[in-house]
């Protein structure tokens, strides 16, 4: 049995329910046979896969569904072996290169080399070009992003390249000037709601509006976390009413509310020691850094005074800068919450907040 | 020779001209086709008449035809005939590590060329001299040590082998390397000569276009020639597939260039306490929470924070009426932002960080 978000994900451009004006966009791209590189941006859950996978079928029929898995191996210059997971149809091929992080690069040369020197053979198919699809585009390398620069124009008439990415900001201006950008935005609340009465009528039951509400407050426009949500409280209750209804938080978000509070409670050595025995407890969930700081971050701005607001985002700011540039995670979290609780201690013990720097 | 794949020539491995780039299909063909860049032209065509060539280095911002230039060069020395044999391009695609400078380049610029007769395939005499050129497009991502081992191989060979370096930063290629070579600046285009040629391909492509749209694609481009042919053929794609065709818009230009529309940018300048006529007007900010609130549906709607930030940026620094003070504070802000983005930080916390900066600066009398 599959999850709702996979049971109930549309598999045509026609199934899609928000973002009309895109559909009929790409669809008409597809049809056109003068399709373009095309590089989806947008944030997380709003369905840029969802998007590429539809435009897929759109392009070669229900083939490109027909998927397998393969694992291939990429030897570097200095001889390193690298294991790639590569999903692929006869049509098309996706892969995420930042996987190996900084040997990204040779994933793109061998790889799209080899793709964009091979003719498609299958007589049937309905395009004569194979699509590459790279996942996180945003993390791959400057160098692999270079390299993508002239074999996006050379092999244009072999293969097209779709890329995802959460934001064009990390994507060099060559590629982005090469590239269709395509815009996925987030839902509104009132699309969200639209897909999840959807699912609740597929699955032959009523959805009561303030559990509704309560999915969409929580979700901020995440699909996939609107629907897992959704899946997750219907287990739980499966009449879904009465006015109680708690939206089930991940157990890391309540964790890090808590670690919050608790800083704001004491200031002191004792309790920074006692707080760095709980990040590393998130951490070795392998709940990212980043989202555990800004997700402390957050909290720490709902609970204090108006004053105090600008200085904890600009010092989540610098401290989340320094922990991507650096290595250890755990120094920049700790380094954050102690100027934390310093700022936070002066301010209530002198009233007064001292500059930045 | 996998990696060194030539350009497909005619016949070959031909493109259907349709669904070719226009980028590569107006490319200059000889370089008295090259937009501008009237100096660089001047001394390239003296060379080509004495068939006497220096190592070049050829660098500027992107879209300025520093790569059509030496290709629409080589295509006139060598013909079509020569141009496999005799040149050499490798780009950032390929590898050029320093095993490749030792090996492919080496073994490639020490063979003599073979003389050649002049009369080419197609009825037309070429120079041919006696020389073979290597061209290192996007040199700036060579490595260092790659860049070192090639010094002395461009003076060995140079009886028999010239090198054309294509790069957009001079300053990431080494001393050594760029004092052999003589340098060529090219410069971003000029309005004019931009416009004459997208004029051109948009009359010979039969480009239906709404008024005032030409000169947007220009305006957004900013002397990139090859980000407006995009555009364009990016533009004439989307509205051509649908059904009946409509004339493109200046609103598809917008969205394809991915420019944030102006209602989130006077929002975000809004919760700033910035008007964008009258300047400062605290009256407009409404906290913590106004900001908060804007830079999550910057978040959420998908704009890149660092599009947003050029725009914040274009919209508040000129502004005549902000004072002097609170103005530098502000582009301080702007720029420390812009460099955390560059750095791979969080792209939230980064622009919520710089709003509340403005919006502190904008509250100081």
């Amino acid at each position: 049995m599959s999850l709702w978000v996979d049971k109930y994900r549309p598999r045509t451009l026609d199934d899609l329910h928000y973002h009309e004006e895109l559909s009929s966009r790409l669809r008409s791209l597809a049809a056109s046979g003068d399709f373009p590189h095309i590089l989806f941006y947008g944030p997380s859950g709003a369905g840029k896969k969802t998007r590429i996978m539809c435009t897929l079928r759109e392009l070669y029929g229900p083939g490109v569904e027909k998927l397998r898995i393969d694992q291939r191996v990429f030897v570097t210059p200095s001889n390193r072996k690298l294991d790639v997971n590569v999903v692929q149809s006869n049509y098309h091929i996706e892969l995420t290169p930042s996987d190996v992080g900084m040997y990204d690069r040779v994933v793109i040369q061998d790889i799209l080399k080899e793709i964009a020197q091979t003719q498609q053979v299958d007589l049937n198919a309905k395009q004569r070009f194979k699509v590459v699809i790279i996942n996180e585009a945003d993390a791959l390398t400057r160098d692999a992003q270079a390299a993508l620069r002239r074999t996006m124009e050379k092999y244009m008439n072999n293969m097209r390249l779709i890329l995802c990415a959460n934001s064009t900001s990390k994507i060099i201006a060559p590629i982005r000037s090469r590239c269709l950008l395509v815009r996925v935005a987030a839902p509104t609340d009132d699309e969200m709601s639209k897909v999840l009465h959807h699912v609740a009528k597929k699955e032959r039951f009523a959805l009561p509006s303030p559990a509704c509400q309560s999915i969409l407050a929580s979700s901020s426009g995440n699909l996939r976390k609107a629907l897992l949500v959704f899946e997750a409280m219907k287990m739980q209750k499966p009449d879904l009413s009465g006015g109680d209804i708690e939206v089930a938080k991940p157990d890391w978000e309540t964790y890090c509310t808590k670690v919050a509070d608790s800083i704001l409670q004491e200031q002191s050595a004792q309790r920074l020691l006692d707080v760095r025995g709980k990040i590393y407890e998130l951490l070795s969930h392998c709940i990212p850094p980043t989202v555990v700081m800004k997700t402390i971050a957050e909290r720490l701005v709902d609970k204090v005074d108006d004053t105090l607001k600008p200085q904890i985002i600009h010092w989540a700011a610098y401290y989340e800068l320094r922990m991507r540039m650096g290595s250890k995670k755990i120094f920049h979290i700790e380094a954050f919450i102690a100027k934390v609780m310093t700022v936070y201690k002066q301010f209530h013990l002198m009233g007064f907040i001292e500059d930045y720097e | 020779m996998s990696t060194f794949a030539p350009r497909p020539a005619a016949g070959m491995n031909a493109i259907d001209p349709r669904l070719q780039p226009w980028v590569e299909k107006y490319r200059p063909k000889t370089i008295d086709d090259v937009s501008s860049q009237e100096h660089t032209v001047a001394v390239l065509r003296k060379a080509l008449l004495s068939t006497n060539l220096p190592h070049m280095l050829f660098y500027g911002p992107p879209g300025t035809g520093k790569t059509s230039t030496i290709l629409a060069l080589a295509r006139q020395l060598f013909g079509p005939d020569l141009f496999r044999s005799r040149v050499l391009e490798l780009n950032a695609s390929d590898e050029r590590g320093i095993s490749v400078v030792r090996e492919k380049i080496k073994t490639f610029a020490r063979e003599t060329p073979r003389h050649s007769t002049t009369v080419s395939s197609d009825g037309k005499t070429y120079p041919s001299p006696p020389y073979k050129l290597i061209i290192l497009d996007e040199a700036d991502s060579m490595t260092q040590d790659a860049q070192s081992a090639l010094r002395r191989i461009m003076e060995t060979y140079s009886r028999i082998t010239r090198f054309c370096l294509v790069c957009n930063y001079v300053t990431r290629i080494i001393e050594p390397l760029a004092s052999r070579c003589s340098k060529f600046r090219f410069r971003p285009l000029a309005q004019g000569s931009t416009q004459a040629r997208i004029e051109m391909i948009a009359h010979a492509e039969g480009v239906n276009a709404e008024d005032g749209v030409l000169p947007l694609i220009l305006e957004l481009a900013g002397g990139d020639l090859r980000k407006a042919i995009t555009y364009l053929q990016t533009a004439q794609r989307l509205h051509s597939a649908t059904e009946p065709p409509t004339p493109i818009s200046s609103i598809s230009i917008h969205e394809i260039s991915g420019v944030v529309p102006d209602d989130v940018i006077t929002q975000l300048l809004n919760v700033m306490g910035v008007d964008r006529e009258s300047g400062i007007d605290l009256s407009l900010s409404t906290g913590f929470e106004g900001v908060r609130t804007a830079v999550k549906r910057v978040g959420r709607e998908g704009w890149s924070a660092g599009q947003v930030l050029e725009q914040i940026h274009d919209a508040l620094i000129p502004l005549p009426t902000i004072p002097a003070v609170q103005k530098s504070i502000a582009a301080m802000a702007i720029a420390e932002c812009d460099k955390g983005l560059c750095e791979g930080g969080d792209e939230e916390l980064q622009l919520l960080e710089c709003c509340l900066r403005v919006k502190e600066a904008m509250e100081r009398q």
